[in-house]
């Protein structure tokens, strides 16, 4: 799996409030979502941002609330990708489990700047920062959490646990 | 090498003699958790998988509390859709207007979380029942569509960060600045991944309403879990709550720990986290002139009984301030009633305070007191993100039940101490 566009930055501690205000938790529709993805943070988000861009960012990304809704709004407002230093672990969980690619590097998420044009490779964790000719060695995921992302995120993975048991 | 008393839970959940931190094993849970806001979209996880039961109809709790009672008509098709999930699969725990509470304060209410259990729930503040001496955490909707699948869940073993308490803390001085003090220390990402433990002799000076407010904001500080020590205060509240069997994990002498704080109670001061990190605590002494339009004394921090005595102590005889709405949440029909029975709403009433069901509400800017731009909100919850509690220009400061009521009487963040007795 790999991912290829450009950086939209933003710095620590970005919370799930901001990625996605509780005033918008009364649906779960994955589109509906996207419409408010990281409003009160930046209102130009979404216009700044095409399908396939990477959003890079500080320490602690998605801390605050269990909500999946913040993940899923992320993926669904059309970004392939996050980089960040450290994420915040149920965000961390919940990316992995509905499949949005995220990836901790800490010289990347400081390295690269906004509109930088970056290329992920998430079987090896490289990172290359295009515009200004870097790579940076990102942290791959687990071996059991490729499993998971290789079914499809959680469920997938469950629905062949279960087969196996049966 | 011992292991720590997550550690311990986690390898007897997982049939496991052993673990170590960074190992990853899936370990059977005792209950699944999930609200209004997580569970339509487990359920909808739930239904992919194609199963027609849940692992265990008694081991899953579903809690509407936080846009309930329903604030709006979207609101009320979610928990309508979990309602009829709840009723199809036979879930024994789902609480209905009327039975529910703030679900962090309502589990060990009804006795469904005890000490040495193993939970997971759809919600970041399931680490409340740290103070039972359980390991809980908050994990997202997918984890608990599986957990109801499976009564199973995959964690990475944590290690931990240990908080030894020594001396008492002061008249005004609760759990709640204890660990907004700990939080103003290790930072929002100081344990991030990690256990905190909390142990020492200083634990005896703790109440268990004490206690459940500093293990519900480990997440604050970005830990997994937090945990305390099980003593005679704990074994006393579990007896008086629940039926289940429960088990004393101790950690062992010879436990790694990351790092090892001592915390020395008598010598933390009322604190406040000012907007918009619980990280930016400042004391109360050091808070300067902060005029505020609201406070909110509730939530699944701070709506128990204690917490609603100290601010009935306060604003017995005293006015909220004429330029403060101050909006009082007790968090379950248990704690309601027992503070009506003691005179509480007769205070608070009289006060010009305001009384509420038990709701999230205002906490997570759901409704029941959402604030304007450039409002400032003295709150007794647990994040002051921006926007959290209303508009993104509005501000919450966050701080215990005293300090809470204080200030609205005085109208600014204010001390207990410095209105007139």
């Amino acid at each position: 799996m790999k991912a290829k566009g450009k950086a939209v930055k933003y710095g620590n501690n970005v919370d799930t409030d901001v990625i996605i205000p509780a005033r918008y938790l009364n649906t779960s529709d994955p589109a509906e979502l996207a419409k408010h993805c990281m409003e009160d943070l930046d209102r130009d988000f979404l216009k700044k941002i095409r399908r396939g861009d990477i959003l890079v960012a500080g320490k602690n990304f998605g801390c605050g609330s269990s909500r999946e809704h913040a993940p899923i709004a992320i993926k669904a407002s059309g970004i392939a990708c996050v980089i960040a230093e450290t994420f915040a672990r149920i965000f961390y969980r919940n990316a992995i489990n509905i499949g949005l690619p995220i990836i901790e590097c800490a010289e990347a998420a400081r390295g690269i700047d906004d509109g930088d044009d970056v290329a992920v490779e998430f079987e090896t964790g490289k990172i290359t920062n295009l515009t200004k000719g870097k790579e940076y060695a990102g942290v791959p995921f687990p071996e059991f959490m490729q499993e998971i992302m290789a079914s499809d995120g959680l469920i997938g993975y469950i629905k062949k646990q279960l087969r196996v048991e049966s | 090498m011992g292991m720590t008393m997550t550690q311990k839970i986690l390898a007897d959940h997982a049939g496991m003699e052993k673990v170590e931190a960074g190992q990853l094993v899936k370990v059977k849970v005792d209950m699944v958790l999930g609200n209004d806001i997580t569970t339509p979209v487990a359920v909808k996880e739930f239904r992919k998988i194609g199963l027609d039961r849940v692992f265990d109809v008694n081991k899953i709790a579903i809690v509407p509390d936080h846009f309930t009672p329903n604030k709006d008509i979207k609101s009320a098709e979610q928990v309508k859709f979990i309602r009829e999930f709840a009723r199809e699969m036979g879930i024994v725990n789902f609480f209905e207007i009327g039975q529910m509470g703030v679900e962090h304060a309502l589990l060990p209410e009804k006795g469904l979380v005890v000490p040495g259990d193993a939970v997971i729930g759809a919600d970041s503040h399931t680490c409340t029942y740290g103070a039972l001496g359980a390991f809980s955490t908050g994990v997202g909707s997918t984890d608990m569509a599986a957990g109801m699948a499976t009564g199973e869940a995959w964690f990475k073993v944590p290690e931990a960060i240990k908080f030894v308490l020594k001396g008492k803390p002061g008249k005004w001085v609760s759990g709640k600045d204890v660990i907004l003090h700990i939080i103003g220390m290790i930072g929002v990402d100081g344990a991030l991944y990690q256990s905190m433990e909390f142990a020492g002799d200083g634990l005896r000076h703790l109440s268990m309403d004490d206690r459940f407010a500093m293990a519900n904001m480990a997440i604050e500080a970005g830990g997994k879990n937090g945990i305390f020590e099980v003593d005679d205060r704990t074994i006393e509240y579990v007896k008086e709550h629940s039926s289940k069997p429960y088990k004393v994990y101790t950690a062992d002498g010879d436990a790694a720990y990351a790092a090892v704080y001592e915390i020395d109670l008598c010598a933390v001061k009322p604190t406040v986290a000012f907007p918009h990190l619980p990280e930016n605590t400042r004391t109360i002494d050091n808070v300067g002139d902060v005029k505020i339009d609201q406070v909110v004394i509730g939530s699944c921090t701070n709506g128990r009984i204690e917490d609603l005595r100290i601010a009935g102590e306060i604003l017995k005889g005293r006015k909220v301030h004429p330029g403060v709405r101050c909006i009082i949440i007790p968090a379950t029909q248990k704690i309601w009633k027992q503070a009506m029975s003691e005179g509480l709403f007769h205070i608070f009433i009289d006060a010009g305070a305001a009384v509420s069901t038990p709701t999230c509400g205002p906490c997570l800017g759901g409704h029941m007191g959402i604030l304007a731009k450039g409002e400032r909100a003295v709150a007794t919850t647990n994040r002051n993100f921006v926007g959290r509690m209303g508009d993104p220009e509005s501000e919450v400061y966050l701080a215990s039940p005293a300090v809470a009521a204080a200030s609205a009487v005085a109208g600014k963040l204010a001390s207990p101490e410095e209105l007139e007795y």
